[in-house]
């Protein structure tokens, strides 16, 4: 007796509010979900960056160090070191249970915008406004970048590693991808300044925002363009795109206040999150569930599929 | 080995049994680790040395690891004891185990079953036994008894057992008449010794015909006897020499009885065979031909075998006739109709003429420099002149192409040709007087005459006149007249040596004064064309690398490492053209146009950082790969102070890369400034002349008159001195133009700026007026409006994007005020 197939369920978008968190460090400079989701890290101008829980919303660690304000961060697969990038031209690997700073790398010549590990963290690349994406290594105590990838005729906005690939966008725009398996760098033409780019979780595609208020999504291996999803503003500042975790949506920030969400295949506009006034700057997608954060100003947003009742009556009663 | 007695005799038991378990038994402790002892027979413990070192008995008398283990038997002198010889016999390291029953040198007496009957059953044996005596014939298994066989293999066994015997074929007996009917083709067979062939020839060949009954059937003879014949002697396999034997006798030496030999004399003799013929004497074998003895000459010496040995018939008859096969004679298959013979249809006949052979064109021949594959990067070729300055080479280019890849002037294809030389080629004549590569030297001739770029000859100006390249000689020999020093200083065909030893003669007869310098020193061998051009190159070569005034150079002492210094390293792929791209973009092709794939090597401990192989196995280049391209460039003698790397890479950001990513800001910036500054609308409309100007010259003529009508309008319109366009359209070719400015910096400051640097550079300070008044515009509206800019942007210098203003500080404390104020 075979019974049919449930109907598969229409992806569901996170509209709903479920937290804000008021980091209290300034301006929220990028907002991040750790590796398994569980936990975020804001980068805070105050030159903080902030550890928290992703689903109690408590504060859990303030890893203080750098000498400006905090731009990029991520968390190694394990959870057990972070990175943070800054504009003090530094890269800090931290140690998450002590706060401590294992290693402070210096070299690039102006602020780091996106710093990134790699699968295995074992590597730390760090993308700068010097127009260089710097490998780092944490297994030796060398102090030196294992290599500089200085093909970037401008700065680096944006960097995402995927296995044994590096995409890189810079404001020369350009979306460079270094294939290390194959030895081969492939450079596509935007035109536009790059503000961030993205790998989709098929790995088959890259998605990359300009400052054309464009997101283009294209197709991996021939560079050839499979989506444009147009409809918010991004003019002048860099701000951050995303997919969602089951690669159904596209997700940019914009600088009206919104967050832009657009069904993948169609191109069709199916959401707009009001987040409010000013700029969303920030936004991550859940790696598994359907849960954003986005930041703005000095808040962060926490958005989920279902509204989450209970908490919100216990904090209304 | 331990058997029962009665009930279970096919077991035996190894070992010590197991104590039967009791149910109500407590559990045993097991035994720790330091009880599970072992002991020999005298009750030593053993120790245990590794399961393959030794195991529990390790050593000469377990010795190993004591203290006199393995100890060299001490020296003894044999002066005395000469006689006496010292036997060391393996036995003598081994101890009781393994002499043994399971040792390794056992040495009780033990069946082996080697010599085991097959059958070991002794309840049958002695059923067997007592059969025997009780039988017909007692002691029936006596013999077996006796020579009990060695082992066969259970196939062989069952075999027998069925009746079959060795030698004899397996399947159903056939009867002797239906197997004499294949074999009846039978040979005619001379020499001593046949070859041995297969199972045809038996025994029984010849006198079969007599004794054939009818229900008498014989075991198939599939098997073949081998010929264990030992190979002696030093022939190659299957050479038979000569046999003196047979040569004397006419019979060998007394032959042994070879059973397996199937035609051998004896054999035949023994199964009472008739004598086929009586044998001559004389010598065969394959070193002789036939004899002076023999007597037979028919017989066949060197082709022994003849067809119908073969098996002809392989899946159906024969085309023609049958006669012969594929290996017939020559004169049989020169007869064409003899295949068709009986086999053409009616109403039809053989065509007395062949038909026509088909023509089979060969494919054409492909030039040897072609590439099956194409690259989309017009800076590739450039690489391959990477001898001479790339400015050098594109000005050669631009000038109607006297200088394509030195390495094959004359492989290179048809399509390489330009027009100007097709017509050469072709022996036409030229449209309006001379060469047009003349003409265009002629052209950039009076354009350098005007610049007076020769003052510092003396005699470069008066040369210029009728031919081009005449005057080109004329300001060479100048150049080099009375030039003492022998010091080269550079070699621009160092690609090509004989050309480079042209070269250098060439500069030898100028430095001498020679008039005619350059038609001797050029290579004779060569075509007129090839000639022609080769003048033109060294002419310009020589002219261009002239030798600086020798009271100077004698300050001077060339360097060490020339080439380190008059090299920079330029990433070997370039960048294509970023106009198309451009236009890909904004027509939303995104794809091949826009993608551009690099060879790009990554670091060995990136590789191993990331766990995968690395891509480049011993190439020790890391990131893009680099070549060397030499620094001279025709800018690097015409300014001063432009900056050596700006003209190194040619990178041209196109007039369209102005919009950056804040070119809306840049432009709202000038609108503001517009308003406020009547400067920058004057600037604002030089840029718009500028850029309408290089449309016109890149849209309104046809390809090929472009630059010569560029040049003309130029001429025309500035009388006092050519622009600087020109000088990049003659020396840096096209693409060139823009890439005067440097190197994308990329801040909101330079933007203006480097409008301005787009805008003709005045590089020798001539006082032209439409020049210096752009100039001071560019310079007045950079600083109004890096002005308008400070006013604009007070905090820093910011590049790229922008991160968005971080007012959440002041909305958080009104916020803070706010929940205050509510909280009282």
């Amino acid at each position: 007796m075979a019974f049919p197939e449930p109907r598969p369920q229409l992806p569901q978008l996170p509209q709903h509010l479920l937290k804000t968190l008021d980091c209290q460090q300034g301006a929220v400079r990028a907002v991040r979900f750790n590796a398994d989701g569980n936990y975020l890290l804001s980068c805070g101008s105050d030159k903080s960056l902030k550890l928290w829980s992703a689903s109690r919303g408590t504060l859990l660690k303030t890893y203080s160090g750098h000498g400006y304000e905090v731009l990029d961060a991520d968390g190694s697969y394990d959870n057990s070191q972070l990175c943070s990038c800054s504009s003090d031209k530094t890269v800090i690997l931290w140690d998450v249970a002590t706060g401590q700073v294992t290693r402070k790398l210096r070299g690039h010549a102006g602020k780091v915008n996106c710093v990134q590990f790699n699968e295995e963290a074992t590597v730390i690349l760090s993308g700068s406004i010097d127009g260089t994406v710097r490998c780092w290594d944490t297994r030796s105590r060398r102090f030196e970048p294992i290599q500089v990838l200085d093909e970037a005729r401008d700065g680096i906005s944006s960097i995402k590693v995927a296995q044994h690939e590096l995409l890189t966008g810079s404001v020369d725009g350009r979306v460079r991808r270094y294939d290390l398996r194959m030895g081969q760098l492939h450079v596509d033409f935007i035109s536009s300044p790059i503000t961030c780019v993205c790998f989709s979780q098929d790995g088959q595609c890259t998605l990359s925002s300009s400052l054309d208020s464009t997101v283009r999504l294209l197709d991996k291996s021939t560079g050839e363009m499979l989506g444009e999803y147009k409809g918010h503003k991004m003019k002048g500042y860099k701000l951050d795109c995303c997919l969602s975790s089951k690669d159904t949506h596209v997700l940019s920030c914009s600088e009206d206040g919104h967050v832009y969400c657009w069904d993948l295949v169609e191109g069709s506009l199916s959401l707009k999150l009001p987040v409010g006034k000013a700029v969303v700057q920030s936004l991550s997608f859940h790696p598994t569930e359907t849960c954003l954060l986005t930041a703005m100003e000095g808040r962060v947003q926490v958005w989920g599929a279902e509204p989450e009742e209970t908490e919100e009556d216990t904090v209304a009663t | 080995m331990a058997s029962d007695s009665d009930s279970d005799e096919d077991f035996v038991s190894y070992g010590t049994p197991l104590e039967p378990l009791e149910e109500d038994e407590p559990l045993k402790k097991p035994v720790p680790l330091h009880e599970q002892t072992v002991k020999d027979e005298k009750g030593r413990y053993q120790r245990f040395h590794g399961a393959f070192t030794g195991g529990f008995s390790a050593g000469y008398f377990n010795t190993v690891g004591t203290k006199e283990g393995w100890a060299p038997s001490t020296f003894v002198s044999s002066r005395q004891q000469k006689a006496e010889k010292h036997h060391v016999r393996p036995e003598d390291f081994m101890d009781e185990e393994d002499f043994g029953e399971h040792g390794i040198a056992p040495k009780e007496i033990t069946t082996s079953q080697e010599f085991s009957s097959g059958r070991r059953d002794e309840i049958r044996e002695k059923a067997r036994a007592v059969n025997a005596q009780a039988a017909l014939i007692p002691g029936d298994t006596l013999l077996e008894e006796l020579i009990a066989p060695a082992r066969l293999s259970i196939g062989v066994e069952l075999l027998r057992r069925m009746g079959w015997k060795e030698g004899q074929g397996v399947g159903p007996r056939v009867k002797r008449k239906a197997r004499r009917q294949q074999t009846d083709g039978g040979s005619r067979v001379y020499g001593c010794v046949l070859p041995p062939a297969g199972s045809e020839d038996s025994e029984d060949q010849d006198d079969d015909e007599e004794f054939a009954p009818e229900d008498v059937t014989f075991a198939p003879k599939d098997e073949t006897p081998v010929d264990f014949t030992p190979k002696v002697g030093v022939q190659g396999l299957g050479y038979r020499g000569l046999d003196p034997g047979m040569a004397l006798l006419g019979r060998g030496a007394p032959e042994h009885i070879d059973l397996f030999r199937p035609q051998s004399e004896a054999r035949s003799r023994l199964f009472g065979g008739a004598q086929r013929g009586s044998r001559r004497g004389g010598v065969a074998g394959q070193a002789f031909g036939v004899g002076a003895m023999e007597d037979d000459d028919d017989e066949e010496v060197y082709h022994r075998d003849s067809m119908s040995r073969y098996d002809t018939v392989l899946g159906g008859e024969e085309p023609g006739d049958g006669l012969y096969g594929w290996t017939a004679p020559q004169q049989y298959t020169k007869k064409r109709d003899a295949s068709y013979l009986g086999k053409i249809l009616e109403g039809f006949t053989l065509a007395q003429k062949p038909a026509d052979e088909k023509t089979i064109f060969p494919p054409p021949d492909l030039p040897r420099d072609y590439r099956p594959v194409h690259h989309f990067r017009p800076s590739v070729d450039v690489s391959v002149l990477s001898g001479v300055s790339p400015a050098l080479a594109e000005a050669l280019r631009a000038s109607r192409g006297h200088m394509v890849k030195e390495e094959e002037p004359q492989q290179g294809g048809r399509h390489q040709l330009d027009s100007g030389r097709r017509r050469t080629l072709l022996g036409e004549d030229a449209l309006q007087g001379g060469v047009q590569g003349g003409r265009q030297i002629s052209i950039l001739i009076n354009h350098i005459d005007q610049i007076s770029i020769y003052q510092i000859s003396p005699a470069g100006r008066s040369a210029v006149g009728g031919s081009a390249s005449c005057g080109l000689q004329q300001d060479a020999l100048a150049a080099w007249k009375g030039v003492q020093t022998s010091s080269q200083t550079f070699r621009p065909f160092e690609k090509n040596p004989s050309k480079q030893a042209r070269y250098e003669l060439y500069l030898n007869r100028l430095k001498q004064g020679d008039k005619d310098a350059l038609e001797q020193s050029l290579d004779p061998a060569v075509t007129e064309w090839e000639r022609s051009r080769e003048r033109d190159e060294f002419v310009r070569a020589s002219i261009l690398y002239r030798p600086s005034s020798s009271s100077l150079s004698s300050r001077f002492t060339s360097a060490r490492q020339q080439e380190d210094e008059d090299s920079v390293e330029v990433s070997r792929d370039q960048e294509g053209d970023v106009d198309d791209k451009q236009a890909a973009v904004n027509m939303k092709m995104f794809g091949k146009l826009t993608r551009e794939t690099f060879e790009w090597h990554p670091d060995k401990l990136l590789c191993k950082r990331f766990n995968i192989p690395v891509p480049y196995p011993g190439s020790g280049v890391v990131g893009l790969p680099k070549v060397k391209r030499d620094k001279f460039s025709v800018f690097n003698f015409l300014t001063v102070t432009e900056s050596r790397d700006s003209s190194a890479p040619p990178n041209p950001p196109e007039p369209g890369k102005r919009s950056r990513w804040d070119v809306s800001d840049q432009k709202k910036r000038e609108e503001e400034a517009k308003k406020n500054d009547p400067l920058s609308e004057l600037l604002s409309a030089a840029r718009n002349q500028t850029e309408t100007r290089l449309e016109q010259t890149s849209v309104s003529e046809p390809a090929d008159f472009t630059e010569q009508e560029e040049e003309e309008e130029e001429e025309e319109e500035e009388e006092s001195r050519p622009p600087m366009d020109l000088f990049k359209a003659i020396f840096a070719g096209s693409s060139d133009e823009k890439s005067s400015s440097s190197s994308e910096g990329d801040s909101n400051d330079e933007e203006d700026v480097k409008d301005a640097g787009e805008q003709p550079l005045n590089l020798f300070n001539v006082a032209s007026s439409s020049v210096a008044s752009s100039s001071a515009v560019a310079s007045s509206s950079s600083a109004v409006s890096s002005s308008v800019e400070e006013e604009e942007e007070e905090e820093e210098e910011e590049f790229g994007p922008k991160l968005p203003p971080p007012s959440a500080a002041s909305l958080s404390t009104e916020k803070g005020q706010f929940i205050i104020k509510r909280l009282s």
